[in-house]
């Protein structure tokens, strides 16, 4: 059986469940930050194959924006990580209930 | 079939990998594990024809993402993760959105392979790099330019949130903060 696009887009759909998962069961802000970047990667090879699949250049472009988009994500996201862990020498997301009281 | 090899290799890593990257406490080794996942990507979108991207994946994840990650992991010193103290419920949450992701996937690929296949034209320029770049710069160049100004965004608002601030209010925040965590010590 020669991969099809619907083994790709199975593929990205399982990659996509593993990080939604874990966003949700991890505490540490550093741990959900990568089971984003899984995500951001899973919905990437679904417009890769789409664009192998309907011979189309614009999936592959609108990969290259989803990946600039990751990058300036990732920069301002460990500012921010790194901010908070200066303030509660943690980065549990549990420790970030300043604004509950 | 070689094609097919490929595949289910890298699909099996790349799934392998993302699996360890959930389960492990240590964010040092779900940083690893994630750069596999990349890496296994990588050699998937070689095999769809995308030399491009996959140059590219390895470039900015594998290399510039993920460095800074390990970075902020080895400048924070992470201790372990500590076990699950949340509510019962996310358990529940997280289980129930899982099955449900699960089941739109098989739905998504029952209902891909019912309909009719198409086959890949062998004579596709799509894909190559040069194709890539004349459409980036002729019928996307608007995106592109707000790509530009959001990474200058990115940068300028990294730089403000990483400074260390010259107010003292926010070395009393520490300070009340190791305080606290002494007296729980102590009890």
């Amino acid at each position: 059986m020669e991969p099809t696009l619907a083994s790709y887009l199975a593929l990205s759909g399982i990659l996509f469940t593993i990080g939604c998962v874990g966003v949700i069961f991890k505490r540490n802000a550093i741990g959900m930050f990568m089971c984003i970047e899984l995500m951001l990667n899973a919905v990437n090879l679904t417009f890769v194959a789409f664009s192998r699949y309907y011979a189309d250049t614009t999936g592959q472009l609108f990969v290259f924006m989803v990946m600039s988009v990751a990058a300036a994500e990732a920069a301002v996201g460990l500012g921010i990580i790194i901010a908070f862990y200066r303030n509660r020498l943690s980065v549990d997301v549990d420790d970030a209930s300043m604004m509950k009281n | 079939m070689v094609g097919t090899a490929l595949f289910f290799l890298f699909a099996g890593l790349a799934i392998a990998c993302a699996i360890s990257m959930v389960y492990h406490r240590n964010p040092l080794y779900s940083a690893i594990s994630l750069v596999g996942v990349f890496i296994s990507l990588s050699c998937i979108y070689v095999t769809l024809a995308a030399p491009f991207i996959a140059a590219v994946q390895i470039l900015i994840y594998a290399g510039a993402i993920m460095v800074l990650v390990v970075f902020v992991i080895m400048l924070l010193n992470l201790e372990e993760d500590r076990p699950m103290q949340r509510l019962r419920y996310l358990w529940a949450l997280g289980g129930g959105l899982g099955v449900l992701l699960l089941g739109q996937t098989f739905f998504i690929f029952w209902a891909v392979m019912r309909a009719p296949q198409q086959a890949v034209d062998p004579n596709t320029t799509a894909g190559k790099t040069m194709d890539i770049g004349r459409a980036m710069y002729t019928e996307y160049l608007l995106p592109v330019e707000i790509v530009g100004i959001l990474l200058l965004m990115a940068i300028i608002g990294s730089v403000i949130l990483a400074r260390r601030l010259a107010q003292p209010q926010l070395e009393l925040v520490v300070d009340r903060e190791e305080e606290r965590r002494n007296l729980d010590d102590e009890e």
